[in-house]
């Protein structure tokens, strides 16, 4: 009875929000679907890491995180999938739209400027980094960075990301006009030879990593998954990357990340400032894309959607069919899915760009 | 901004300094600049290699 009444009553109302915290995760991923492959494993590993004398956390948990977390192992492994993913036609056939994808970066480097404001320059750069809209980048970055807060971060980039279909609408909606969001833009269908789509991932990762080489594990793993899913011979790695190799590594990477999200470094008020900071980048983001398509239309007499700058966030394919899924709202004739998923795309690789030009500017 | 000072204060580990934005903003001006000219170069590359090997 003794050891009974010693376990429960070690128990602290820290341990028990925190419990609670992972079982809304897990609400969150079973319930509304939000992010399921991450939220479901991450809120069972909270629930794990914050049971007093857990032997989950000391353990194979901080086991795991070693192995592939704090080397940045498994985000760059996941990259292999992503990429492998990942279909950059409608980006090939219309290069331009990757200026979308780097003017959506905008939210990173404001929220770096305001997160300084209350952190040290490597938390501030790492709390920046939600605005990539990529889970992976997030904590590749943080943990590179050696920032204290990569649990709130982790949860805030793949929270938001989640939630990207309630948080763009309004910050569209308020930069534009309908006349603007009923703008069409006819698709002209090009074709894009084998040779392109083998050279495209070379060329970025070769281009991006020269000039920014603390990009070059993550450019690199990404591209790495897209040649082989485009260089046509290696169909069954491609199959395997894409599923089993992305579906395993988001099991590890899940439960893993849980191993900051004990009580002790989770509750504090630092970790709602960074809820509040990673949604203001994720707002940025969006204004940035938005506000650059007008900027563009000013001098264009291509008029151009300005709702597909809103979809050069990272968060694929979410943005870019929310953008469409808008346009049809206001006219139902207009279907801007090529667009939107190409500028889409373009945030995939601007955004593992913008990741790699923090840890350049503060590693 | 209220809200957030206050909490800045409860945190020991945080501050409350509005002029690090000001200060930082030579990170934001130089960190769009790069991610410009890097997108920039990709979309050359990509559009010669099109121009070259257009079926």
């Amino acid at each position: 009875m003794d050891i009974l009444y010693k376990n429960l009553l070690s128990f602290t109302w820290q341990d028990l929000v925190m419990i609670a915290i992972g079982c809304l995760l897990i609400y969150l991923a079973i319930g509304k679907e939000m992010e399921p492959s991450l939220l479901l494993p991450m809120g069972f590993g909270t629930i794990l890491v914050n049971i007093p004398f857990s032997d989950a956390l000391v353990g194979p948990i901080m086991e795991l995180y070693n192995a592939g977390i704090a080397n940045e192992l498994f985000p760059l492994l996941l990259f292999i999938g992503i990429g492998a993913m990942i279909d950059f036609g409608p980006l090939l056939s219309n290069p331009k739209l990757m200026l979308f994808g780097a003017a959506a970066q905008f939210g990173i480097f404001f929220t770096l400027c305001m997160a300084s404001m209350f952190f040290p320059q490597i938390d501030a750069a790492s709390i920046a980094i939600i605005g990539a809209a990529d889970g992976p980048t997030s904590i590749a970055v943080a943990n590179t960075l050696g920032s204290s807060y990569v649990g709130p971060i982790t949860v805030a980039a793949y929270s938001y990301m989640a939630l990207v279909p309630i948080i763009q609408p309004p910050v569209i909606k308020a930069l534009t006009t309908k006349k603007e969001r009923m703008i069409r833009m006819p698709y002209e269908q090009k074709s894009v030879s084998k040779r392109t789509r083998i050279l495209f991932p070379i060329i970025i990762t070769v281009v991006a990593s020269a000039i920014i080489p603390q990009a070059t594990a993550l450019i690199g793993f990404l591209m790495f998954g897209n040649l082989i899913r485009e260089c046509g011979v290696l169909e069954s790695l491609s199959g395997t990357a894409q599923n089993v190799l992305a579906n395993l590594v988001t099991i590890f990477l899940g439960i893993s990340v849980a191993f900051n999200m004990t009580s002790a470094q989770f509750l504090k008020p630092d970790t709602l400032l960074i809820l509040g900071l990673g949604l203001i980048a994720f707002i940025v983001d969006t204004a940035g894309g938005v506000l650059f398509a007008k900027l563009l239309n000013m001098f264009s007499k291509k008029k151009i959607n300005p709702m597909i700058g809103a979809a050069g966030i990272s968060a694929f394919p979410m943005s870019g069919r929310i953008v469409h899924k808008m346009a049809l709202e206001e006219d139902p004739q207009n279907f801007l899915l090529m667009h939107s998923i190409g500028v889409n795309v373009s945030g995939q690789i601007a955004s593992v760009i913008a990741g790699g030009i923090i840890l350049n500017l503060f590693s | 901004m209220m809200f957030l000072a206050k909490a800045a204060a409860a945190a020991p580990e945080m501050f409350f300094a509005p002029a690090n934005f000001i200060s930082n903003l030579k990170y934001m001006g130089l960190g769009m600049l790069v991610i410009f000219v890097i997108i920039g170069m990709i979309i050359l590359s990509t559009m010669v290699i099109n121009y070259l090997f257009s079926e």
